[in-house]
């Protein structure tokens, strides 16, 4: 699926200052059974965001009109568990582009990467000044800069460079993504497979 | 000379087409496993772009985590689950794949009917979109979960672009006390390095416990490598891996046989390889574990109290919301904790070998009247093997019922969910917050631990009855 090309992102931000956010409180399983790419936003963080009788719970972030954007900032190892895309799905249908966190689950920032959302790894004291931060003035905004790889607190000044491989920087500037890339080396591909003893 | 390999660089390296400076490798998948949850918007995906299937007989489907796990012969009640099952039918007919949808005789979970059938073989690079395919890594394969992107470039050009993960090395030697099991060595090892300790890396286990370890108790090990982080896990195949394929269905025969062997035999890490990280631990400390907390990594020994914030590796907020979430407090002791579910099976502990353990303790005594137990075997094939070592037999006698193979509580897609506020002892794989249901608490241990809790209705420690 097509997704948005990514160069340079201003925007406030919404943050999540908890560690080990993991991919079934992203997306409960119970609301992975669509057999299509649709309503995955509704769901963004299901039962911390409503309680059971699907009223908003007041005082979750989601719910609280002071914070939005388009940058999600979570506390260390970001989307750990499951490998269900569903959860980087929601994060971008919701509206999201971009997560910040000081550490990411490896297939999360794979999946992510994958669909067109930029995720930022920044340093524990980083992360802790953009909490810092928003905290001040909710409507404090980043910049991510991705041609750059640069993330900065536009309110101090202060900025971060992140790491991303020059093939996937590429992909998330232009728009492209892997099966174009790939059905590009059919041929080569194969070959090899031809040989290999499976 | 060349410089001396570990077993993952031996298997990866074999697998890349091509490499992409500054970029992944774009790397060769042999066997690829797919079920009704994470693969139709790939299918939505490959006709959207014009593409089919490049090999068809590469990929195995299984329907697995939407399935009731009673009356599967009876039409799936919830419409949306059956939808998904009915696609994972279509797609599959469609393309060309082999289907063991429900009803199947080979139908189970992906990650123990693969290995039961002889698909899974060492020195294979295995992906599925379920972060537990790990488990075949207990083959000395090299094996990972993906998401649904990559689920179409697989079906679509037999690659994905991968990053090689770095290389990390668990030894863990001596001899493993009584009542502790498989499960108990690998909770231990996730409550040592947490459950981002291996993030980024690729583990190898090695030492005698994992050499003395059936392939059962590997793929136990191996299946939870992603509960700390871990890519995957892999153990180095021997005469035990070699003796469990022999004959199955989808093994090679014959010459093919022998060929395999010898490459088989190939597949060790050379001495001398260097590892980025390596962790060593001694069998003597490792007791009968349990979790407590709502990630894998917030488990302990089953004798030792809840511990202190100070003393785990989660900042003091996320520990407070853990501990908050499942109604415990710091220094707590966990034995004698009442408990309302017990839950045997997943693609952690939904073996033969689990099912035994299980029966071991309840033989002779009662399930607790306050106990629901949910026993659900990985597959039709060893529901079979329950029926026929007379395992029922003993479970029934106990006041124990056994459900039709599938994902179940694990994950709690299907009826199977434990209620909120509920304590469950499960055998599965994760503790997350409504993992088993919304507001479902969670505590891991293995099927001994599993089957204490069940007669005595508590947090019990199993080596009473052993």
């Amino acid at each position: 699926m097509a997704y948005d090309k990514f160069t340079i992102l201003k925007s406030t931000a919404v943050p999540m200052p908890i560690e080990n956010v993991d991919t079934d409180q992203i997306i409960p399983a119970r609301f992975l059974k669509a057999t299509s790419r649709v309503d995955f936003d509704k769901n963004l963080f299901r039962d911390w965001r409503y309680n059971n009788d699907d009223s908003p719970k007041a005082d979750f972030v989601l719910n609280n009109p002071i914070y939005s954007g388009k940058i999600l900032v979570g506390g260390r190892n970001f989307g750990s568990g499951s490998s269900r895309e569903h959860a980087a799905w929601a994060i971008y249908d919701y509206g999201f582009r971009c997560v910040v966190s000081s550490f990411f689950a490896d297939i999360f920032k794979g999946n992510a990467l994958n669909i067109g959302i930029l995720p930022v790894q920044v340093s524990e004291d980083f992360l802790h000044k953009i909490f810092t931060a928003i905290e001040a003035d909710p409507k404090a905004e980043l910049e991510i800069n991705l041609p750059a790889q640069t993330v900065t607190i536009l309110a101090t000044g202060e900025s971060e460079s992140f790491a991303i491989n020059g093939y996937k920087k590429n992909n998330m500037i232009n728009g492209y993504d892997d099966i174009d890339y790939l059905q590009s080396m059919k041929a080569e591909i194969s070959d090899f497979a031809d040989k290999s003893l499976y | 000379m060349s410089a001396p390999k570990s077993l993952f660089d031996k298997v990866w390296d074999a697998h890349v087409v091509r490499k992409i400076e500054d970029g992944p490798d774009v790397f060769l998948i042999d066997r690829h496993f797919i079920h009704e949850v994470t693969s139709p918007v790939a299918f939505l995906g490959l006709e959207s772009r014009g593409l089919g299937v490049l090999f068809p007989n590469r990929t195995f489907a299984t329907a697995d985590h939407n399935t009731p796990t009673i009356n599967q012969h009876l039409p799936v009640q919830d419409p949306l689950s059956a939808n998904q099952l009915k696609a994972l039918e279509t797609n599959s007919a469609k393309y060309g794949i082999s289907h063991w949808g429900l009803g199947h005789a080979k139908n189970g979970i992906v990650h123990v009917v693969g290995p039961e059938n002889g698909i899974t073989l060492p020195g294979m690079t295995i992906v599925c979109g379920d972060s537990h395919t790990s488990t075949h890594g207990a083959f000395g394969a090299i094996a990972f979960g993906i998401g649904t992107s990559e689920v179409e470039m697989v079906l679509s050009s037999q690659c994905i672009m991968q990053p090689k993960p770095k290389k990390m090395r668990v030894t863990i030697n001596g001899k493993l006390g009584k009542g502790v099991l498989p499960k108990d060595v690998t909770l231990f090892i996730i409550s040592k390095l947490s459950a981002a300790g291996a993030t980024g890396y690729f583990c190898e286990y090695a030492g005698d416990v994992f050499e003395n370890m059936s392939m059962e108790g590997r793929m136990t090990v191996c299946n939870m490598s992603i509960e700390m982080g871990a890519r995957g896990g892999m153990i180095a195949p021997d005469e035990t891996t070699f003796a469990y394929l022999k004959g199955r269905e989808q093994a090679p025969k014959g010459e093919a046989w022998e060929r395999a062997l010898a490459y088989w035999k190939t597949l060790k890490t050379d001495e001398g390889t260097v590892f980025d990280i390596e962790y060593t631990f001694d069998a003597a400390e490792i007791e009968p574990q349990i979790t407590y907390g709502t990630n894998p990594g917030l488990g302990t020994g089953i004798s030792q109290n809840i511990p202190q914030a100070a003393n785990v590796l989660d900042g003091a907020a996320s520990y407070a919301k853990s501990l908050n979430y499942m109604g415990f407090a710091e220094n707590e002791q966990i034995i004698g904790k009442a408990i309302d579910y017990v839950f045997l099976g997943s693609c952690t502990n939904g073996r033969i070998e689990d099912f035994r353990a299980f029966a071991s303790i309840v033989k002779g005594r009662k399930k607790a009247d306050n106990v629901t137990a949910w026993l659900v075997p990985g597959s039709h094939i060893v529901e079979s093997q329950i029926k026929e070592e007379g395992i029922l037999d003993i479970l029934t006698e106990a006041g124990f019922a056994l459900r039709q193979p599938g994902c179940s509580a694990c994950l709690a897609m299907n009826d199977d969910k434990i209620p909120a506020g509920k304590y469950a002892v499960s055998t599965s794989n994760r503790n997350f917050e409504g993992r088993q249901g919304p507001g479902a608490r969670t505590l891991l241990a293995s099927p001994l631990v599993a089957a204490a809790a069940a007669v005595t209705g508590k947090v019990t420690d199993p080596r009473e009855f052993l």
